[in-house]
């Protein structure tokens, strides 16, 4: 169970481009294949995480880690997850200082940033239902629709902090979802 | 191992141990905070450097302020400085997700956390779309781009592949279009150019840009 978390992150991590969100689908789609986490409870901890500071990719894993398989999980999933890191810029910042200039990596990087770009997007999108009732539009549904535009205008027109926008939204689910 | 380079890999630890939690609730702002201290108070490396390991932990794998402590710390004491840097950074957002989960499965099944929870769900989905939007700004600038990404989003929605195979696919097929349309003779801009004469700070907590 820890190799098989360890190896799951680590493996993420390693192509964790673009940021956390667009990992939350790579993540998901892990975690289900592996039966840890039911869809309700990943879309808990995936919510949860966005709440601490630090990564959300990161702090999912640890969250993860922590309800499969307890501190350890917890721990050796973090480490799962960061390790690329530390191996990659070491080996950049020894070898590769030169190369990340060149034209292949330019290249590279001109098809990776729009696909990573969809990858997010579809992570809004099956992130955005999972954990709602599908097929049928409920009041709760519509009220989900509201918070999602209202963050995203709150952050984008109005310079929101996330957190402060998260908090808030908080509230109006306390006030309106129970 | 000599006395002064313990003390001096204690010293990184610290350093960036103290970056952590300083970022916490004031903003998710974490590469000014790392800069003010390696290159202001510190030292540890020159301006002119910053804008390269911003640059470079900004487009490598992994959260941009694990990279560029890791990069730091591997200027200052090899691997070691390395390993030092990313521990002490990483512990505090560690312990604090840790506690957070601890937490989270006493009030699991409380009526109220469960109303709050689908209310920040729904906001994560908002900050998921503006982090989208943040990088298709800088990402996609031309056909080739525009198409590479409503491709990905359709071959997402539609066959369930594995989006780690996407990410892999990505990163070759960007070569195999420029090497194309070079061989068709048509002009390659490889980035959308901006007035790039200083570095923008991505936006640590919504990810701008890879």
């Amino acid at each position: 169970m820890l190799w098989s978390l360890f190896l799951t992150f680590f493996k993420i991590g390693l192509i964790s481009f673009g940021g956390g969100y667009a990992m939350i689908p790579i993540i998901q789609h892990e975690v289900s294949s592996h039966h840890w986490l039911s869809d309700k409870s990943f879309a808990d901890a995936v919510a949860l995480a966005g709440m601490a500071p630090g990564p959300i990719a990161t702090n999912t894993a640890t969250l993860i880690g922590y309800k499969t398989a307890g501190v350890p999980g917890a721990a050796i999933s973090t480490l799962g997850m960061v390790l690329p890191s530390l191996l990659l810029m070491i080996l950049i910042t020894a070898y590769f200082y030169k190369v990340s200039r060149t034209k292949w990596v330019k290249s590279s990087f001109y098809g990776l940033r729009p696909i990573v770009t969809g990858l997010i997007i579809y992570a809004a999108i099956h992130f955005g239902f999972s954990g709602m009732g599908m097929g049928s539009v409920t009041w709760k549904t519509l009220l989900s629709l509201l918070i999602t535009c209202g963050v995203v205008i709150g952050v984008m027109k109005y310079k929101l902090h996330p957190m402060a926008a998260l908090l808030l939204s908080g509230l109006v689910g306390v006030v309106f979802f129970q | 191992m000599a006395k002064a380079q313990v003390k001096q890999l204690w010293e990184i630890f610290w350093t960036f141990l103290k970056i952590g939690p300083a970022t916490f609730g004031g903003g998710y702002a974490m590469i000014p905070v790392i800069e003010k201290e390696v290159v202001g108070a510190r030292q540890w490396v020159t301006p002119n450097e910053m804008t390269d390991v911003l640059s470079i932990a900004g487009s490598a794998p992994g959260g941009i302020g694990v990279n560029a402590s890791a990069f730091i710390g591997y200027k200052i004491a090899g691997i070691p400085g390395a390993a030092a840097a990313v521990f002490g950074i990483t512990l505090p957002t560690f312990m604090i997700a840790f506690i957070l989960s601890l937490i989270f499965v006493q009030i699991e099944h409380n009526p109220k956390i469960a109303a709050a929870l689908e209310g920040i769900h729904a906001a994560i989905v908002g900050l998921i779309i503006i982090a989208a939007f943040k990088m298709g700004k800088s990402a996609v600038f031309d056909k080739t781009t525009l198409i590479l990404m409503i491709g990905a989003v359709v071959v997402l929605l539609t066959t369930g592949i594995h989006p780690l195979i996407v990410i892999l696919f990505g990163l070759f097929i960007g070569i195999v279009c420029v090497s194309a349309k070079e061989k068709l003779g048509l002009q390659v801009k490889l980035e959308k150019e901006e007035a790039s004469s200083a570095f923008v700070y991505p936006d640590y907590f919504i990810a701008d840009g890879i």
